[in-house]
Formats: C-alpha cells, sequence, structure tokens
C-alpha cells in the first residue's frame, strides 16, 4: 500500500509531498505523458499533488502550468508555446468562481436564461479549441454556491444559482457526452461528497485565490489522476473475491447453506446482498469476477445455487477456484487462464492475513485493505479501480466473450491437431482500414494492449483520425474475428508507414484471447496484398521488449523477416515481400472491406 | 504547551515540508533563510500548522507573520 492509495491521508500528502515525490521517482519504468493544466484560480499546489498520484500510477508528468486565471487568454489567443509544448492532455481548472455571468434575484427570467446561453458558449468555446491542440482534454463541471439566496427555493426559483448550476452541468454533461477526447472532472459530485463546507475555504480563497481548500486538494489531485490513468489504459480489469464473510456472512463450510447471511432480512445480509448488487453492475463494465476461496467448491457453488437472495450466480465468475491450495497460487492461475496480467487484478478478502500473504506474494495484484461489509463498495468505487473514460459495444461484452474464450478451451483439448481445432471453429473475419466509426475502440485496442504489442507506442485518439485521412502515407487495418462461440469484436490493428518502396510496421497490437487463432497471419496477408498494390518491396518492423511483450519476441522470424539488428533494447527486420506470395492464412474466411 | 514545544512541533513541520532534516529554527528565521521557502510553500506550513496543532487561523492572523517567532506566538495564542 501507497501512501497515495485510497484512503490517503490528505495532511500527510501535502505536508511530506517532497520526499513523497523522491520516493516515488526511485521506480525507473515510467511512461512519461505531457500535461498543460490551466488556470481559472490558483494551481501551483493542484499540479505537485497531480504529480504525486500520476508517478504513483507510473506515469511521469511533464506539466506546463498556465498563468493565473488565463486559461481562457491561453486557449483562445495561444502565443504559440501551448502548441509547441504539444501537451497529451489539458486539465483546465475552473469552478464557480469562474461563472461570470451569475444569476440575481432582479433579473427577468429572459436575462438569466441569456447568462446560462453565454455561460455555456463560453463553455464550449474553450473546449473546443482545447481539443483543437489534439490532446485530451480534461474539464470541471461546476460545484455549487456557498450561499443560497433563496434557501431551498434556490433549486427552483428561475434566478437561483442551484438551479442555474444545476442547469449548467446538464448542458456540459450533455455536451461532452457528444464529443470525444475530452473528460469530466465532477467536482459537482466530488464536493457534495466532501461536503460544501470542507470544500470550500473562504479564507484560502480571500488569502490565496485556491478556489477549494487548500488541505481538499489531494482529492481532487486524486480525480484528475484517476482519469488520466484510466484514458492512458491503466485500469485494473478484473475482481477475485472471497467468498466467506467477503460475499456472505458466516462460513459456509461450517454455518451450511442456509446458515450463512445474505438477502435483506438481517442487516449483514442486507449489507453482502447490497455488495454482490454492486459487483453484478460491474460484469455490465466488463469487469470480470472470480471467485478465490479456501472451501470445498461444491459446497461453495450452494452459496449461490440454493440461495436465491444472492443477486450473483455462479455465472457471473469467469473463474471459480474453491479449493485448499494457497490463495497467491489461486490468484496467480486466474491470471494465466483469463490471460491478463497480475497487477490488472484487485483481490477483495476480509482476512488481514490473505491479503497480506498476496501483497507479499503478488506485489502487483492490488489488495485494498477493507475492514467490514459496508466498507466493501466505498473502497472498490473510491479507489477508482475501474474508472470509465471511453465504453465501447466490446467493454459490455467481455465477459461473454471470456466465457466463450473458456469455452474454446474446453474445445481445444479435445483436438489433438491444432489445425482441426482451428477449423473447428468455423471462423470468419472482417478486416480493412481504420475507419471514423471504428476509431474508438482502435484507440483503446491500441492503447490497453500489453502482451501482443511489438513497440507500446500509444496514440491518442486524434493521431488514430490523422492517420485515418492520410491513406498515402500509412497502411492500416484492423480486423475482427467471429467463430461459432461468438463475436471477438475487434482485437487487433496495425498501422505502417509507407517511404518510398519500403513500409515499417510502427504498431500492430493484437488482444491476447485471440492469437494463435491465425487472425495474425490473416492481418499480415493483407499488409503483404496492400503492398503489393501500392508498389512496396520491403516492409521492416521492430520488436521493442517489454516485461509484458516477451511471448511474441520471435514472431516475426516465425514469419520469415530475417533480423537486421538484435540489441537488448531492440529488434529489427527485414522482409523482401516475394513475387508469389501464398497467404499464411487458410482457416479464417476473411471478408476485406 | 510551552513555547519550546511548540518551536519542536514547528521544526518537525518545516523538516518535513522543506524536506531537510537539517533546518533548525529559531525566533528570527525567515523565507530568505530558507532556499524553498516561497509563496507556495508559505500555504503548505500554514495547513500543516492548522492540522497539526488543530487551530484554525483567520484571516487577519496570517497577514503579517514576519518570522518564525511571529507563528510561535500566534500558535500560543490560539491554543492557549
Amino acid at each position: 500500500m501507497s501512501v497515495l492509495d485510497y484512503p490517503f491521508d490528505n495532511a500527510y500528502i501535502l505536508e511530506k509531498k517532497k520526499s513523497i515525490k523522491r520516493e516515488l521517482l526511485q521506480n525507473d519504468k515510467f511512461i512519461e505523458k505531457k500535461i498543460a493544466v490551466l488556470s481559472g484560480s490558483t494551481i501551483g499546489e493542484i499540479k505537485n499533488i497531480l504529480e504525486l498520484f500520476l508517478l504513483n500510477y507510473g506515469i511521469k508528468p511533464e506539466f506546463k502550468v498556465g498563468g493565473y486565471n488565463r486559461y481562457f487568454e491561453e486557449l483562445m489567443f495561444d502565443d504559440g508555446s501551448l502548441k509547441d509544448f504539444a501537451p497529451d492532455f489539458i486539465y483546465i481548472h475552473t469552478s464557480n468562481k469562474n461563472i461570470e455571468n451569475l444569476p440575481v434575484p432582479q433579473d427577468s427570467e429572459e436575462a438569466v436564461k441569456d447568462k446560462l446561453t453565454k455561460e455555456f458558449e463560453k463553455f464550449k468555446t474553450v473546449c473546443e479549441k482545447a481539443l483543437s491542440f489534439g490532446a485530451v482534454v480534461i474539464v470541471n463541471n461546476f460545484e455549487m454556491p456557498f450561499y443560497r439566496m433563496y434557501g431551498s427555493k434556490d433549486a427552483v426559483a428561475a434566478q437561483g444559482v442551484v438551479n442555474f448550476t444545476n442547469k449548467l452541468n446538464v448542458m456540459i454533461a450533455d455536451y461532452i457526452a457528444s464529443k470525444e477526447n475530452i473528460y469530466l472532472n465532477d467536482i459537482n459530485y466530488l464536493s457534495g461528497l466532501i461536503g460544501l463546507d470542507n470544500w470550500f475555504s473562504l479564507e484560502n480563497w480571500y488569502l490565496y485565490k485556491y478556489a477549494l481548500a487548500v488541505d481538499k486538494i489531494p482529492d481532487l489531485a486524486f480525480g484528475i489522476a484517476k482519469i488520466i490513468k484510466s484514458a492512458l489504459g491503466k485500469n485494473k480489469k478484473s475482481v477475485v473475491l472471497d467468498l466467506d464473510n467477503t460475499l456472505w456472512g458466516g462460513v459456509i463450510g461450517d454455518d451450511g447453506v442456509e446458515g450463512i447471511a445474505i438477502g435483506n432480512e438481517q442487516p449483514a445480509g442486507m449489507s453482502y446482498t447490497e455488495f454482490q448488487s454492486y459487483l453484478k453492475r460491474l460484469t455490465g463494465l466488463g469487469i470480470m469476477l472470480n471467485v478465490c476461496s479456501k472451501n470445498e467448491e461444491k459446497i461453495a457453488k450452494q452459496g449461490f445455487t440454493d440461495r436465491k437472495e444472492a443477486p450473483l450466480s455462479v455465472d457471473d465468475f469467469i473463474c471459480f477456484k474453491a479449493n485448499w491450495e494457497p490463495k497467491h497460487l489461486n490468484i496467480a492461475a486466474i491470471a494465466k487462464e483469463i490471460n491478463i496480467g497480475e497487477d490488472s487484478l484487485v483481490f477483495i478478502d476480509d482476512n488481514p492475513a490473505e491479503r497480506e500473504i498476496v501483497r507479499k506474494s503478488l506485489p502487483t495484484v492490488t489488495v485494498p485493505e477493507v475492514s467490514c461489509p459496508e466498507d466493501y463498495i466505498k473502497a472498490i468505487d473510491r479507489a477508482g479501480y475501474f474508472e470509465i473514460t471511453s465504453f465501447t459495444k466490446d467493454d459490455a461484452k467481455r465477459n461473454e466473450m471470456y466465457k466463450q474464450n473458456a469455452q474454446r478451451a474446453a474445445a481445444e483439448s479435445a483436438f489433438t491437431d491444432y489445425n482441426d481445432y482451428l477449423l473447428s471453429l468455423e471462423m470468419t473475419g472482417e478486416i480493412g482500414p481504420f475507419s471514423t466509426a471504428h476509431c474508438e475502440r482502435i484507440t483503446q485496442l491500441i492503447n490497453k494492449t500489453n502482451q501482443f504489442n511489438f513497440t507500446t507506442r500509444r496514440y491518442a485518439q486524434s493521431e488514430v483520425e490523422e492517420i485515418i485521412a492520410d491513406r498515402t502515407n500509412y497502411i492500416s487495418a484492423y480486423a475482427k474475428l467471429i467463430d461459432k462461440f461468438g463475436d471477438n469484436g475487434i482485437t487487433t490493428c496495425l498501422i505502417a508507414s509507407v517511404e518510398g518502396t519500403n513500409a515499417n510496421i510502427d504498431l500492430w497490437v493484437m488482444s491476447c484471447r485471440v492469437f494463435k487463432r491465425h487472425l495474425e497471419y490473416a492481418v499480415f496477408d493483407y499488409l503483404v496484398a496492400k503492398c503489393k498494390e501500392m508498389g512496396v518491396k520491403t516492409i521492416t518492423a521492430s520488436y521493442l521488449p517489454t516485461a509484458k511483450n516477451v511471448i511474441i519476441k520471435d514472431f516475426y522470424e516465425g514469419i520469415g523477416f530475417d533480423v537486421t539488428l538484435d540489441s537488448e533494447s531492440e529488434k529489427r527486420y527485414i522482409l523482401n515481400i516475394p513475387e508469389e506470395y501464398e497467404n499464411k492464412n487458410k482457416v479464417i474466411k476473411m471478408e476485406i472491406v | 504547551m510551552t513555547r519550546e514545544d511548540i518551536f519542536a512541533r514547528l521544526t518537525d513541520i518545516f523538516r518535513n515540508v522543506f524536506d531537510d532534516d537539517e533546518i533548525v529554527l529559531t525566533d528570527s528565521t525567515t523565507a530568505d533563510d530558507i532556499e524553498d521557502w516561497d509563496s507556495l510553500e508559505q500555504i503548505n506550513l500554514l495547513v500543516a500548522i492548522e492540522k497539526r496543532f488543530n487551530i484554525k487561523f483567520q484571516l487577519a492572523d496570517v497577514s503579517h507573520l514576519e518570522n518564525v517567532g511571529a507563528m510561535v506566538d500566534l500558535v500560543a495564542r490560539l491554543i492557549a
């Protein structure tokens, strides 16, 4: 546990920020990102604390900090410095102190409407301009005012500031929902969570022009950091759950299936039921659930099958490990079986001893401190493990896909010849150049994939859009794969840049759940065909090793490339495209679009 | 709490905020004596002092704190 993991101590972070930073910087594996922080009020300490939370997520920021309350001017009339900085992210720190046209009781209803339009238009103009820099934009909505002229009626009266703020926030939400590459940092919710009287400090405003209390800066910065790490594909993907006293009250092996606390009959049962409902909802976001419990499997499953009050059913879990093996072994096995990194797992267990063993044996697994069932939801929710920025149709279907994968694994074991197995899957696919319709999913795939990823180069959506528009200098390809068990969606994409008669593979990623299904061959066949169309004679490629992409270290050799450079940090390859090229994929029926 | 106690706690805060265990405070220590002590860190110091002593500064309190001695006096007055 880091001092920056939820639940953190704000005062400690603020006081010790220098030594915390020093310690974080001892880690040497960071991805570097440029972040412009623009000011609607004082931002000095916000930047410093944001840096800590980002470092804690493995992101090393290079900041450009705007001048005090100059966000509007710096965006609208950039002197070239913002453009030159080429930010990956722009965070605009505005608050209700930046609303210029607040309603007053003397206003007519028409005048209030005008003010609302004016404020929204200004907000929108700023956002559009920020997006034009090609960065991911993060903006705040507006927190509630600290006093109300009308009392409760402030939320109802046309001239009420609460009413005005609510309306403005809805307009902002609708606008952001309609755009890509821009995310809301919901300070209206956050300030509510903390309490307005705590969130805002008149002293800090008058003295230092901080639009929030200085000691609440860690909460704000944490919120922004969560959005950034999510946009960079650093979310957790799966939860591993203990059963006894975690998903229900009591010990099923001792108390019997009727003896465990679940259902809304008594308070303890209610807390576990609500937790299960929460987890069930998480699966709707594509988060995968697994069980890891010291139990007899048959008895453990009765907790779901024989207690109808349990919101979860056995089918909601991808892996169900109820046995007497040490938990860290089971958890490592789960990561292998569903083919995700251990660092994508969150482990929930009421037993502190089990948590400690897992933390020690599997240091990359996230193990929140949870003390009692009424805290479980909070521990997951506030920590933002699954903070959503983009959400695609494939995400919604992910659980289904992984379950189908389990069926495929079962089918595979029935075949002795791998080729026969592949043929039995009755695979069809779709392949074509990047298109606007698939842009969001493609960007997400590029930024999330770590294993089948030769260069681990990340692309912002705007960069993907450039590639879509430029068919002369780039060959791009995405592919979908469907088999008899279901639709895997878009699972691979490739970008090659063409220079003269050479095409260089800048990026090639594939979701690991379809690796070795020969979709990689189909993609390569497509690349070769495109090269031939464009008169390209040679293909070059590189492999940049990371901790996660070892599985593809010999891939290019396997499909006929020659190694031209083999160093610790990079392998380079070349392939002369033969006159007569025979397609490598013989098992998937591909449709070219 | 004696003036010495307040000094000891302030020293701890200063050492944390500036990440420097060598800092020694006297009544006459000012921002000129500590390299990183700028307006941003001044805010940090005040917030940390409020938390540590569980006190709340008023606007008028913090406008003219010319040295550490003045800070100690202010804390002594508020916890009295």
